[in-house]
């Protein structure tokens, strides 16, 4: 049986496509490993110089004399995500929540992509957002209360990444919750619990792991973001000592001085391991969550 | 004779602009199996989903009528839910234990009407677990995640739970579909015993299993029932065409 030309040009594309494919896929996934490599290598000369223990918890940080503390940077980025994490992960919760469990259709629909929308949204408007509303808010907010501050600072720039991550966690939590089969609530609910006891004890049980990996994602773009940061968070190179205090975080740091403070000997070396560690994190952070993600997928199906 | 439990009066349930379940009236016997049979598709889930309001769930799903419980209408305002509910215990299809240990799932009910003393939890999962003939396979793993144990044995810790909370009614939908066939007789062998205490309305498209267990029947078609009676006159002597065809075998 002949098979025409036209089905043999078919066939032809479908398996380029598909090889073609196949190379992206790879190619994609390799370029994480080669930028990986690529910052190890030219990060060793500042490993070489000052042990990894000295980089990574001295406060010295004095590039002009060759001493690459990041302990205030490192400190900056926890305090930072931190902050962010306190202020998001409980009301996303009981968004993602309310949404899953008891919105009706049409506000559960009208809402999640207005949420998904705040995805979308360029993380330098955010910034901006931060300078212009956020940051003289909470210099205000500090003064009734007797503090004084620039306003930028940790808490300003934990308020702005707390709404950027509002939809990586509130869409993913919905997501999960909703894969809890419903015969497992009607189990709780015909032995007499009320709704709230059904999704605490049963719904939330079942969906703990799920619902772990959607903040630890959030967790993870909120440790890596920078324009949104960089414009709000005060840039001071001192760990910060509370929530009024500035914040130097490592992205705000590298985006900063990149390229302009090269001459100085060794710099280049210490952004590059400033780099290490961000990308580092992320990718753990990122890994961990998809891992469970995936774990619970097919213990769903 | 035995006392009626469940009066369903005009009953009319719908998902949508049409009723799935039109003006269904029926009288069920107290502490006797009533098997509701029928085609799938003919409305025997959504009958039993609205004994126990659970119904409602689904979204848009709309009940009118009447159905009383001892003498007490579940859908008026006034109505409790919870406490409705805890009357009956409801087993589903496909066995669904709480992700929890064995031991937690028995004791997940009392727990939620406010029982914490340990020694009455212990008393009472391991008498709901011996009732549904459970304990002598699962007391020396009572702490493992009820996940663990064969999808049989889960159907009868299903069973067991929902016996820990005291209902006088328990619904089954298909109890016996997932399960292999040695434990599916033992599931009907826990319905004959418990008969004599509770009443039971078990849905099931096995015909033979009907005639097994019960005593009382309800043939639904296309979202009406069609017949109901004693199971001896369903099974020997219906009289509805529909009734009769499915009985013998012709539609189904
Ligand atoms: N949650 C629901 N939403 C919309 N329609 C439903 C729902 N559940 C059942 N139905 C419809 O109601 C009818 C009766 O279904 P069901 O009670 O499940 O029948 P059975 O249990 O006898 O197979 C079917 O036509 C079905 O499509
Ligand atoms: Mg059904």
């Amino acid at each position: 049986m002949g098979l025409s030309n036209r089905t043999k040009r078919s066939l032809l594309y479908d398996r380029a496509a598909a090889g073609l494919m196949g190379v992206m896929t790879r190619f994609s996934g390799l370029i994480v490993v080669v930028i990986a490599a690529g910052l190890f290598w030219k990060s060793v000369p500042i490993l070489k110089n000052q042990s990894l223990f000295s980089l990574l918890f001295s406060s010295e940080w004095y590039p002009l004399r060759g001493q690459f503390g990041f302990l205030p940077f490192i400190m900056g980025s926890l305090w930072v995500t931190g902050t962010a994490m306190i202020l998001a992960v409980p009301p996303c919760l009981l968004t993602a929540i309310y949404l899953a469990e008891y919105a009706p259709r049409g506000i559960r629909e009208g809402v999640r992509p207005l949420i998904d929308l705040l995805a979308g949204i360029p993380s330098v408007i955010y910034g901006v957002w931060g300078v212009l509303v956020v940051v003289p808010w909470v210099k205000r907010a500090a003064g009734w209360f007797g503090y004084s501050t620039s306003g930028y600072c940790v808490l300003s720039a934990g308020i702005v990444l707390a709404v950027m991550i509002f939809p990586v966690i509130i869409h993913m939590t919905v997501e999960i919750v909703r894969a809890v089969p419903q015969e497992i609530r009607e189990a709780s609910l015909s032995l007499g619990a009320t709704q709230w006891q059904t999704i605490k004890k049963v719904v939330l049980r079942k969906a703990f792991g799920g619902v772990l990996a959607a903040i630890v994602l959030g967790l993870s773009r909120a440790f890596g973001e920078t324009m949104a940061v960089l414009m709000v968070a005060g840039n001071a190179v001192r760990s910060p000592a509370g929530f009024l205090d500035p914040a130097y975080p490592l992205p705000a740091l590298i985006a900063n001085n990149y390229g302009e403070m090269m001459s100085i000997p060794l710099y280049d070396s210490a952004m590059m391991l400033a780099c290490l560690i961000l990308l580092g994190v992320v990718l753990v952070f990122n890994i961990l969550a998809k891992l469970v993600l995936i774990r619970i997928q097919k213990e769903i199906q | 004779m035995n006392q009626p439990h469940i009066c369903v009066e005009n009953l009319n349930v719908y998902y949508g602009p049409d009723p799935s379940l039109r003006d269904v009236s029926i009288t069920l016997p107290g502490r006797q199996i009533i098997a509701v049979i029928g085609p799938s598709g003919c409305g025997k889930t959504t009958f039993l989903k609205s004994l126990n309001r659970m119904v409602e769930l689904a979204e848009g799903a709309r009940v009118t009528g009447r159905v009383l419980v001892d003498g007490e209408d579940i859908y008026s305002p006034t109505a409790e839910v919870t406490a409705i509910r805890k009357k009956m215990g409801l087993l589903s299809q496909t066995p669904r234990p709480l992700p929890m240990s064995i031991y937690e799932n028995v004791a997940y009910g009392p727990r939620i009407h406010g029982l914490n003393d340990r020694r009455k939890l212990d008393e009472i999962v391991e008498f709901r677990l011996r009732q549904v003939g459970l304990w002598e396979e699962v007391k020396d793993r009572l702490g493992q995640p009820a996940s663990r144990i064969s999808i049989g044995q889960q159907q009868r810790l299903c069973l067991a739970r929902g016996l820990a909370v005291e209902p006088e009614i328990i619904l089954a939908d298909e109890p016996t579909s997932a399960l292999d066939p040695m434990s599916s007789r033992r599931i009907e062998e826990c319905f004959l015993e418990l008969k004599k205490d509770y009443t039971i309305v078990i849905v099931t498209h096995i015909l033979r299993q009907a005639r097994r267990l019960a005593d009382y029947a309800a043939f639904f078609y296309c979202g009406r029932l069609v017949e109901h009676g004693p199971a001896a006159r369903m099974f020997e002597n219906p009289t509805q065409r529909e009734t009769i065809e499915y009985v013998k075998g012709i539609i189904s």
